[in-house]
């Protein structure tokens, strides 16, 4: 199994606070990674190390083989990224986001054009291409923004809550596409959730996030398997290994960030 | 049955398309795609261009007719609003450009930021890229003032040579504020304490420079402040290319704003990733 994302005891700190305490884990190719926990967990902190947007404080960790802290340019060529707040520009159409990208992607000419035009189509959006991104529903932002960041094909993904503040149906819709994904090529991909559904849903491994530790790793079955339950729902799995509930957790950050987020979404 | 050509595509690519990286020639190609971003914004949303010209007609309008009839100092022979309106182009392009890393602090809360500055883009070219797209946008302010100079009379050298070197210093001026500008949102970080710290300074840049007064009138303190203050270099080339149509220290005006851009621009590319750290 060829390993894609390796971490070893990453730590980072805010001030006195410790937001990720020497977590470890491994992702290989063709993988779906949950990293499950509540609002406050250390979920970002993690991914925005992991895409070299911020120096852990210690620890290793490797993406597609090279060192964050030290081959950070390296790391960037070979990774897609999708931040947690709704991120492409509304000023500009679904097309010209993509060309953009793709442009600063490095790719060139008509290899570019047959890119956008069968992600466009990937993510469902040839007929909304033409329009400003500002009159997208929440779904089709998230799904551009997909289609965005595989645009070079990226051996792994980053989606950081990919589906906070959507509706049902947009994402069921996330999920298709990301079940598509992982049907079909043999990216990595990390995601962050609290959402248990989702992670029991589109993940084939997960790993339990609380208060900046990785309590446990392992694929569905097997952390329910842990738990003595076969039939037993992520909510319990998630109690069994934290004695919390899921929805207990959350500071004050995280829920406005997820308020503020549903709120634009409207 | 998956029928889409993006798996096909995907399972045949061994390798992520990787960019040759790393030349000049790319940081350029990728700063040229900045730019053609941020004009394509302008294009959906061209009222911007129309707003921020607002200001500087009402300046010249009313301050300039009022402050003529006062003759306090030597204007070399020109109207005060003649003379204060290279001044006043120089001074809305600076107040514009100052406040542009607000849309830094912005892209920062949106996430959009965050996704360029995983992408494998040079810093500098981000930087520098944002800050000419400023400078870009900073041109239609000289048109608005060049249009209302024709409308209402009041008489530049129409010389297309001098009003092109004009446009350029326009938009090095421009960079320069601009790039400022994102340098203070990298280190105040929030929206909060940009708009004070913005306000706090626009208003001693704009004094302490030649641009509603000669340099030769103020205090000695003074004249130090203004002539370490870039502006005054902008304002001395406009006066020169559009007032007395004579350019006699424009290696020393170009200079300065050459250099204080690089200096800007070095600063900026170190702290601009901080703004998301
Ligand atoms: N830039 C920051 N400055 C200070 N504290 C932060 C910063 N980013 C995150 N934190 C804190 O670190 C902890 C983990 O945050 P985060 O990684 O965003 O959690 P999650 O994504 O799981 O909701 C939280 O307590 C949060 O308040
Ligand atoms: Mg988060």
């Amino acid at each position: 199994m060829e390993v894609i994302v390796e971490v070893e005891h990453l730590k980072k700190s805010f001030g006195k606070h410790i937001a990720v305490k020497g977590v470890s884990f491994n992702i290989t190719a063709g993988e779906v990674f949950g990293l499950l926990g509540p609002n406050g967990a250390g979920k970002t902190t993690i991914v925005r190390m992991l895409t070299t947007l911020l120096l852990p404080d210690s620890g290793r960790a490797t993406v597609c083989g090279y060192d964050v802290r030290r081959q950070a340019a390296r790391v960037r060529q070979c990774i897609g990224y999708v931040p947690q707040a709704l991120s492409v520009d509304g000023a500009l159409t679904g097309y010209e986001n993509m060309m953009i990208f793709a442009k600063l992607l490095g790719l060139k000419g008509r290899e570019r054009e047959r890119r956008i035009a069968e992600l466009l189509h990937f993510m469902q959006l040839d007929d909304a291409a033409g329009r400003l991104v500002r009159t997208y529903s929440g779904g089709m932002v998230r799904r551009l923004e997909i289609g965005q960041a595989v645009l070079h094909y990226p051996r792994v993904l980053f989606l950081d809550e990919p589906t906070v503040g959507l509706d049902p149906v947009a994402r069921r819709g996330v999920w298709e596409i990301l079940a598509k994904l992982r049907r079909t090529s043999r990216m990595a991909i990390l995601l962050t959730t609290h959402y248990m559904e989702e992670a029991d849903t589109v993940c084939n491994r997960i790993g339990i996030l609380n208060r900046g530790e990785m309590v446990v790793t392992g694929t569905p079955e097997e952390l329910k398997a842990l738990v003595g339950n076969p039939d037993a729902s992520m909510d319990d799995v998630f109690t069994y290994f934290t004695g919390n509930f899921l929805d207990a957790g959350g500071d004050f950050r995280g829920i406005r960030q997820v308020r503020h987020i549903s709120r634009r979404l409207g | 049955m998956e029928s889409d050509r993006f798996a096909t595509s995907v399972a045949a690519s061994v390798e992520p398309a990787a960019k040759s990286g790393g030349t000049v020639l790319q940081a350029l190609t990728d700063m040229l795609v900045i730019i053609e971003m941020e004009l394509r914004k302008l294009r959906h949303e061209p009222t911007e261009l129309f707003t921020r010209a607002v200001q500087p007609v009402l300046w010249l309008l009313i301050f300039g007719q009022a402050f003529s009839k006062v003759r306090a100092f030597d204007t070399g022979g020109v109207t005060y609003q003649t003379y204060m309106t290279p001044g006043i182009l120089s001074q809305s392009v600076m107040f514009t450009a100052i406040f542009f890393g607000l849309s830094t602090i912005w892209e920062r809360d949106m996430g959009i930021l965050q996704k360029f500055l995983a992408m494998p883009i040079p810093r500098a070219a981000l930087v520098l890229g944002k800050a000419l797209a400023a400078g870009v946008r900073a041109l239609s302010q000289v048109t608005i003032i060049f249009l209302l100079a024709a409308i209402t009379g009041i008489p530049l050298h129409w010389h297309p040579a001098l009003l092109s070197a004009a446009a350029g210093v326009v938009i090095l001026g421009a960079v320069f504020f601009a790039t400022l500008s994102m340098i203070i949102a990298a280190i105040v970080k929030t929206r909060e304490r940009f708009m004070g710290i913005g306000q706090l300074i626009t208003m001693p840049l704009f004094f302490a420079s030649n641009a509603l007064y000669p340099i030769s009138i103020m205090p000695d303190w003074l004249r130090v402040v203004a002539s370490v203050n870039p502006l005054s270099y902008m304002v001395d080339f406009l006066r020169g290319a559009l007032v007395t149509g004579q350019l006699t220290n424009w290696q020393a005006d170009v200079g300065v704003l050459l250099v204080a851009c690089i200096l800007a621009t070095a600063v900026g590319t170190y702290l601009y990733p901080r703004i998301v750290a």
